[in-house]
């Protein structure tokens, strides 16, 4: 076997393939980074307009960020942080406790309604999520929650409120906890309430790390609920929403260099919490996968 | 065995004179056997259910029939000289007020039926002498036996209000006129199946636009989940080969590209593949080209852009997907592969690719529908443009962007309601054929 291994890479066809191999990875990995490369030169860039004949901006400056964070007239934006950053934090709040309660009941209890329940997840996955966002539209203005401060609550609740259908992921993770561990704590005398709060919740570090996160980076990222809901209400928009005007014609050309910094400022820290996440993404989705 | 069952059947047959009282004074059984707190309050749930029924249920459902008749009225008055406005019904209201009560009555009948079952089953439990549980036991049970009681109420709830009673309430709109065309907006009627038919019926103008969009969805949804899939698994392939250097970095490469926030990444290619953006001028400097590429303009150029690009959001997705699973397929497989003289690409087509469709079969199902439901990329990208005069479609247009520009846009609510109706039959037809073809649910134990 390590003979083999060893009279490969000595062969000069291997050596050709290895080295195109890399020379393929290297062409592509470029073409995947390039877009970020721009956005993030694109904000430096002190000619203003979405347009330009260069490819390269000409000179850099930090001129758009200062503008993104304190121009308070026209697109607010530290406004907009403000009412996405509290929407967030609710957000999450709630759908946390909801995701790690289903998938803690579907997991590890035994009850009639659980295999419905799991298929009725199933359908309801099926049907396009437009649909119900209009009708959720309806029903948040019934309950009177489509005007003014209050739209913020509207958005709380429609992030969070659903969230009890998305718990594959972490179920699949409870299932990967051995059972012999719950039973040697009923034999001690423990409720089921103890063993979620005081075993399996401990024990389940990386998914409630993932349910946090993915439940908090939601908000920042959508934007089409947000502008549904908010439609002209300018002081209740979201950062995904400000974003998105800031490429609409009539201040594109002021403001394009602007969303580019933007679009820096809001994707560093998801990035970061993003690849910090990735390894518990990929044990949740092998684990799921694998049953 | 049955004749022992706690059915509503039984309660009824054989249930003592509590159980029997409590189908119309309910909650009786269970406060007369010994649960009176809990007997109270399901009594308290049915004088507030009545209450509701006579103060508005039943006004509510009688509306349902006409969905309110009566248009905004304008009298002048002389005495005042002003004109005076009467408030005149709206349908839309009147028809969520419907849908609500109906679940108010479907959530009352399960109310009975528990209530009449725990009563019988109470009963019996007394006949054979045992103890019947106590408030505290109960609420004790509620943090142990009943757990998944208190962990799922509120989740439920929430399903229920924001899932359910909007989807339910959207599907009765497709019954309906309710739209812009014909001023439908304040005042609509049913409409029985009229809208299906026309969606369905090709030589009209939206059926004409249905099976167009229809097509390119189904089209667009085969390509990008399959070469985002097989490009995918390729690429992580080839960065898990023995040989290949620098793994991790390479992954971070792809990875980068999806922690940008989608929503960000794909408005900046929009804007990179206009005329006069960053592409086109990169091309036409390099002199690679003499005029833009129309990118967005033209519809068969713009569909495959998308497609591309999707190519680019798609592939690092699967890539960190399968990477574990790969690393998974037993070595020995690929051993004698090798020593039968097969090639890479032979090892891939006939071990990689099989094995892998069998483990990832659902994730494959589940990123099918999502193509076929994915509104960013359309609407970020191509905006479902180029449009032509006269259509509401685009020629790029999936049946969900459709949906949003029917209803959001356009306010053909009705309309709307029929096409999303139409993707969730399509969807569960093509879910059912793939699952029950594939392997993983022929044969489980392949590769086990």
């Amino acid at each position: 076997m390590k003979n083999q291994s060893h009279e490969n890479k000595r062969s000069p066809r291997k050596r050709i393939v290895n080295f195109l191999v890399h020379v393929l990875l290297a062409v592509l990995a470029l073409i995947w980074v390039m877009p970020i490369v721009w956005i993030v030169l694109t904000s430096f860039r002190a000619e203003p307009g979405a347009y330009t004949n260069t490819f390269l901006p000409k000179s850099y400056t930090l001129a758009n960020y200062v503008k993104l964070l304190t121009d308070r007239n026209v697109l607010n934006f530290p406004r907009m942080f403000k009412n996405t950053l509290i929407i967030a934090i609710c957000s999450c709040l709630i759908s946390t406790s909801f995701v790690l309660s289903v998938s803690y009941s579907l997991s590890r209890m035994r009850f009639r309604m659980r295999k419905p329940y799991m298929n009725m997840a199933m359908i309801l996955g099926l049907f396009p999520g437009f649909m119900t966002m209009i009708a959720q539209y309806f029903i948040l203005k019934a309950m009177g929650l489509t005007e003014g401060s209050s739209i913020r609550f509207g958005l709380i609740i429609v992030y969070s409120a659903c969230t009890g259908l998305g718990f594959q992921i972490s179920k699949g993770f409870f299932d990967t906890i051995p059972k012999a561990v719950d039973e040697a704590a009923v034999i001690d005398g423990a409720t089921r309430w103890q063993i979620f709060t005081k075993i399996t919740m401990p024990l389940s570090k990386p998914i409630i790390i993932y349910t946090v996160m993915t439940s908090f980076i939601a908000p920042w990222v959508d934007f089409i609920f947000a502008k549904v809901l908010c439609r002209a209400n300018a002081d209740q928009f979201t950062v995904a929403i400000g974003l998105w005007n800031m490429l609409q014609k009539e201040y594109i050309y002021q403001w394009y260099t602007c969303f580019a910094a933007g679009a820096v400022l809001i994707s560093v820290p998801i990035a970061i919490l993003f690849l910090y996440l990735q390894r518990f993404y990929v044990e949740g989705m092998s684990g799921a996968v694998k049953g | 065995m049955n004749e022992d069952r706690i059915s509503v059947k039984n309660a009824l047959i054989k249930g003592d004179l509590l159980t029997k009282l409590s189908a119309v004074i309910m909650g009786a059984g269970i406060a007369g056997h010994r649960q009176i707190v809990k007997g109270a309050v399901i009594l308290l749930l049915e004088i507030a259910f009545f209450g509701f029924m006579v103060q508005t249920g039943i006004h509510n459902l009688s509306m349902m029939s006409t969905l309110g008749t009566e248009a905004q009225g304008k009298v002048w008055n002389e005495a005042k000289q002003i004109y005076e406005y009467s408030a005149g019904d709206n349908s839309q209201q009147i028809l969520l007020a419907g849908v609500i009560t109906c679940f108010v009555i479907a959530g009352f009948i399960a109310l009975w039926v528990l209530q009449l079952r725990h009563s019988y089953k109470l009963q019996k439990m007394i006949e054979k002498g045992e103890k019947v549980p106590s408030l505290g036991k109960d609420v004790k049970n509620l943090f142990d036996s009943n757990l998944h009681i208190t962990l799922m109420t509120l989740p439920c709830v929430g399903i229920l209000i924001f899932n359910i009673v909007p989807l339910v309430y959207m599907i009765t709109m497709a019954f309906t006129t309710y739209s812009k065309e014909g001023e439908h907006l304040v005042l609509f009627d049913w409409d029985g199946l009229h809208q299906f038919m026309r969606v369905l019926n090709m030589n009209g103008n939206i059926g004409r636009q249905f099976w167009h969009v229809l097509a390119w969805t189904v089209v667009w949804a085969i390509f990008s989940t399959f070469l985002n899939y097989i490009l995918g698994m390729m690429l992580a392939t080839v960065i898990n080969r023995k040989d290949t250097k620098w793994k991790g970095f390479w992954r971070f490469c792809f990875v980068l590209s999806i922690a940008v926030p989608q929503f960000v990444s794909l408005m900046i290619m929009n804007i990179m593949l206009q005329p006069s953006g960053a592409v086109n001028v990169l091309l036409q400097n390099l002199g690679l080209i003499s005029k833009p590429i129309p990118f967005w303009t033209n519809a068969m150029v713009s569909r495959i852009t998308i497609i591309v690009i999707n190519l680019w959001v798609g592939i690092p997705y699967t890539m960190i997907q399968v990477t574990g699973i790969l690393q998974n397929i037993p070595e020995d497989l690929y051993e004698a592969a090798k020593m039968d003289g097969a090639g890479p690409a032979t090892i891939f087509f006939k071990i990689t690719l099989p094995y892998m469709l069998f483990v990832t079969m659902p994730y494959l199902i589940a990123s099918f529908v999502g193509n076929i439901n994915n509104f960013n990329v359309i609407y970020l990208l191509s905006g479902g443009g180029p449009t032509y005069v006269g259509d509401t479609a685009g020629q790029t247009d999936l049946l969900v962007t459709w949906l949003y520009k029917l209803t959001i846009d356009q306010q053909y609510y009705n309309l709307g309601a029929v096409i999303g109706i139409m993707t969730f039959v399509i969807l569960t037809v093509i879910t059912l054929i793939t699952y029950r073809n594939s392997s993983s649910y022929k044969n489980e134990e392949a590769f086990m």
